[in-house]
């Protein structure tokens, strides 16, 4: 969201101000609204037999990244931010990748176990 | 000396600095729970057959805590909105929910979910004395069916002596061959008043639910134990920003006070991010 105008503000420019974060407020309710159902959807999903317990955990991972899309999209503001935000999470995203990517290289190291 | 930019932006990042301050601290965050999760699908795919439990958490008080957290993080925005449209009564109600949210949620766990594990009990049979089990375990039949064996027999430690142990069995292993404890239940089922003994020769390790059962209660507690640490964490920030003395600052200069909401929010909100990915990885899959 944008910053307010300057702190000495003239009344009438913040009154519109207050106006755009009131119609802001509806959209959080909404979107935790959504997240209760989708964790209601969660649940139930567990306790549906996809065939396979793999199937059963994509699907849960599926659910659980579009939650945490919303949050990070509408909670955290991250559907309009400054770019400098995104260059940052570009590169958490790159070595959290890395990061998973490593148990990739632990799997194939030793298989004894296999 | 006045710290620059708490609430007018850095003309080269566009930002005030608190903000990338945040972020930057998010992103390590990022790391620290990678990190964790990475370890737990390492684990989780190099378990033997039969050594990653299931549907042995509280799922209805598993579903009660993720709501509430979720709801928690509806209350910290609005709170920030109310900042935002210079509502201090608003702010301060809720604030005053967020916080409460954060204390059920920790008192759950502390209270009741975690002395709960320590209070269970399983041993593991060895390989070779798991026919003589058989009653409890079931497993001819699940060979049938193609299943997981079962090589735990869990419940509650009744007594013990130097030659054996006397468990009150759960659900799950005074009738194993039932089909109804193939799946796990939404609601938990109580330990039974069947008594198993177990000779300690047959069994090759046996302890109460703690991170040194196995390698699920291991990641369990490792992952929720630092979650419920940040919470912690949070609660602590939301209640030094819901005292009088945030309200001083908020008569002096309420943007400021917006912007210290706005950046433990954002902490908060990537709190229940996390939470949205351990609540299935540990208590429905």
């Amino acid at each position: 969201m944008n910053n307010p105008p300057d702190v000495t503000q003239d009344p009438k420019e913040y009154e519109e101000y207050a106006h755009g974060v009131h119609q802001h407020v509806m959209r959080y309710v909404m979107v935790g609204i959504t997240l209760l159902v989708f964790t209601g959807i969660t649940v139930a999903l567990s306790y549906v037999d996809f065939g396979a317990r793999k199937a059963n955990i994509a699907v849960a991972m599926l659910v659980a990244t579009l939650k945490a899309g919303l949050v990070a999209a509408i909670f955290m503001h991250l559907a309009a931010e400054k770019r400098l935000i995104y260059r940052i999470l570009i590169f958490t995203g790159f070595f959290v990748l890395g990061l998973f990517w490593l148990i990739l290289l632990a799997w194939y190291d030793y298989p004894i176990f296999r | 000396m006045e710290i620059p930019y708490t609430i007018s932006t850095r003309p080269d990042t566009g930002l005030w600095n608190a903000k990338i301050g945040i972020w930057l601290f998010l992103a390590s965050e990022v790391m620290l729970f990678g990190g964790l999760f990475s370890a737990y699908i390492f684990l989780r795919i190099d378990s033997a057959p039969g050594m990653w439990p299931h549907g042995l958490l509280n799922v209805p008080v598993g579903t009660m805590n993720t709501a509430i957290l979720i709801m928690s993080s509806v209350t910290v925005v609005l709170a920030w909105a109310s900042l935002k449209m210079r509502r201090y009564r608003a702010y301060w109600w809720y604030m005053l929910v967020t916080i409460l949210c954060g204390v059920i949620f920790l008192t759950v766990k502390l209270v009741y979910e975690w002395p709960q594990k320590f209070e269970h009990f399983g041993a593991y049979i060895k390989p070779e004395a798991l026919g003589k089990y058989e009653k409890y375990l079931g497993n001819e039949r699940r060979a049938e069916k193609g299943m997981e064996p079962r090589i735990e027999i869990t419940g509650h430690l009744h007594s013990q002596n130097s030659k054996e142990y006397e468990v009150a069995l759960d659900p799950v292993n005074a009738e194993p061959d039932n089909p109804v404890m193939d799946r796990p239940h939404f609601f938990p089922l109580p330990v039974t008043d069947k008594i198993a003994t177990i000779e300690k020769e047959d069994v090759q390790r046996a302890t109460m639910f703690l991170p040194t059962h196995n390698a699920y209660f291991a990641s369990y507690f490792t992952i929720t134990g630092l979650h419920g640490m940040h919470v912690l964490g949070g609660v602590l920030v939301f209640i030094y920003m819901w005292l009088p003395v945030s309200k001083r600052l908020y008569q002096r200069n309420p943007e400021h006070l917006a912007n210290r909401v706005e950046v433990s929010g954002l902490f908060w909100h990537f709190v229940d991010l996390i939470w949205i990915f351990v609540f299935p990885l540990f208590y429905l899959l």
